[in-house]
């Protein structure tokens, strides 16, 4: 029931309770207690909107940045994580396996902003040992929602 | 000049709703829930191995009975999941589709005069197969109240001396059918006392939702009398790929590979490699694809019981077959006025059968977003109807 419920929100989380409970084969108040029992648990940590933002007049840069760090004795990379995830600008953080060791996304509203976070916040941070940018050119697809044009359906009308 | 058309051939009625579809195609804006094929495209991976095939250059012919590595692959699927275990060189078939499959094993199977029952409301194609093989299409008509499914009374009444051939089309389309393992068992025992063969249509084998699909061929003593037809077609939306199989006893597996040889060569190669990757890595995509229709089924079900229109519920494959006999029209009458009215089209059941009369197949296979416009329209059609 919860995987068939997370599944099923994880692409619509806007989706008619009573309508999940009938797709799902049960009733509404078991579909919505199930849910605010994993939004209790932190299962469920919160609901989000796609937004493409390149089809809005808004202007927004969104960088990649691997960051190499020194681990710090009895925390690991979680406190350094931390300081940078604090960071309202910052999207993401992610300890990476690999060449470097974390991942940031970040998002700004200009690329001089952009630069300016890394330069003068980012690595100056002790810990952080160097930094490599990656600033998006477009996004194709993200949380599994394909961005371009949703394909017409070009099967025939009627089948036997 | 003489008359270039065999009078067999002329014989066979088209489809009755041509014309219905006809004034479909013609329409602009109209939202359907018309279609025989799933609406998923065909799995990325499955595609992949497909292109990947051209890129190789496999672009020759296969063995006649089909690439070896599909055939093994296609007989471990069986044993897996239908519980029959067939030899992928003697007794598998890979086809165009599984409509070639059910044209020879009726060509194969027939002599002239040979009478085959044909389950009704059933897929168009197995009456003028029949004919065409010479043979004497007998209709079975199944009644709502089983819920469609063929019975063993219906079948023993049906059998003469002529009998050869039963046609199984389970999952059905269009009623969404499905036959229990002790509704298999029951006629079992009549096709073996009656010493009659079985095509067992299974197409829609992995299109089964909350119970367990059955093969008949893996009941004792079936195996050698059941050719078993399947495909990529519904499993794998793969309707375009045509590619389908059958697997039965060798001597007919092997008079089918021989008119295949003459007719067909072989499947299209490309369609086989990507076959091949379907079976040994779709299992998540099947179950996915599955449960969405599921839901859609119940969705579907739960629409039809608020408006009150009266539907059984159908376990398989990815229609419901509502009844309408209520207005006082004809399927046909009822789909050309919902059509021209609300602007959403239907397959009359009379498409399917005289006894599919006074019924509509809707078809599940479209995603949330149209099948809830759809089933506004039809709600506002049927709140109509059953003011007047």
């Amino acid at each position: 029931m919860r995987d068939q419920i997370l599944t099923f929100i994880e692409k619509n989380s806007r989706v008619d309770l009573g309508e999940l409970a009938v797709l799902l084969g049960s009733d509404e108040v078991t579909v919505a207690n199930e849910i605010s029992r994993m939004e209790q648990e932190q299962v469920i940590c919160g609901y989000h909107t796609m937004i493409d933002w390149d089809k809005t007049g808004a202007e927004k840069v969104t960088a990649l940045i691997e960051v190499r760090v020194t681990p710090q004795r009895g925390q690991g990379f979680d406190s350094i994580a931390e300081r940078i995830y604090n960071y309202p600008e910052v999207k993401s953080v992610y300890l990476i396996s690999g060449a470097y060791d974390l991942m940031v996304i970040l998002e700004g509203k200009t690329l001089r902003e952009v630069s300016g976070f890394v330069s003068d916040k980012l690595s100056t941070l002790d810990s952080v040992l160097s930094t490599a940018t990656h600033f998006i050119l477009k996004k194709y697809k993200d949380h599994g929602t394909i961005f371009a044009k949703k394909n017409k359906d070009e099967r025939m009308l009627v089948t036997l | 000049m003489r008359n270039p058309i065999a009078d067999k051939v002329k014989d066979i009625q088209p489809s009755g709703i041509r014309k219905f579809f006809d004034i479909v195609s013609e329409m602009d804006d109209v939202v359907s829930l018309g279609v025989g094929e799933p609406d998923f495209d065909t799995p990325w991976h499955i595609r992949d191995e497909g292109i990947y095939s051209l890129e190789k250059g496999r672009t020759f012919y296969t063995s006649n009975s089909g690439l070896r590595e599909l055939r093994v692959e296609i007989c471990k699927y069986l044993k897996r999941r239908c519980h029959v275990e067939y030899n992928p060189d003697k007794e598998t078939l890979i086809t165009v589709g599984g409509s070639e499959a059910i044209d020879l094993a009726m060509r194969v199977m027939l002599n002239p005069g040979d009478e085959v029952l044909i389950p009704q409301p059933s897929f168009v194609s197995y009456l003028p197969c029949a004919v065409l093989a010479d043979g004497v299409p007998k209709i079975i008509e199944l009644k709502a109240e089983n819920e469609f499914r063929l019975t063993k009374e219906e079948l023993l009444e049906a059998i003469t001396d002529k009998t050869k051939l039963l046609v199984l089309p389970f999952p059905n389309n269009p009623t969404g059918a499905v036959m229990r393992r002790e509704d298999l068992e029951a006629i079992a025992e009549v096709i073996i006392e009656k010493d009659i063969f079985v095509l067992s249509d299974e197409i829609y084998s992995e299109l089964t939702y909350d119970v367990e699909h059955v093969s008949i061929a893996s009941l004792p003593g079936m195996k050698e009398r059941t050719i078993t037809m399947n495909g990529f077609s519904k499993a794998y939306a793969m309707t375009g790929w045509r590619l389908g199989y059958a697997c039965g006893p060798q001597e007919i597996i092997h008079q089918m590979t021989k008119i295949h040889q003459f007719a067909i060569m072989c499947a299209p190669t490309n369609s086989q490699y990507a076959a091949v990757e379907a079976l040994r890595n779709g299992d998540a995509d099947v179950l996915e694809m599955r449960n969405a229709y599921n839901g859609r089924r119940r969705y579907l079900m739960h629409a039809f019981k608020e408006m009150g229109l009266p539907c059984f519920e159908p376990f398989g494959a990815f229609y419901v077959f509502p009844c309408i006999k209520e207005f006082g029209m004809t399927s046909e009458e009822f789909a050309e006025k919902l059509l021209a009215e609300e602007r959403v089209a239907v397959v009359p059941g009379s498409a399917f059968g005289a006894c599919g009369e006074g019924y509509l197949r809707i078809s599940y296979a479209y995603s949330l977003e149209d099948l809830r416009i759809a089933l506004e329209r039809l709600r506002r059609f049927v709140k109509r109807l059953k003011a007047i």
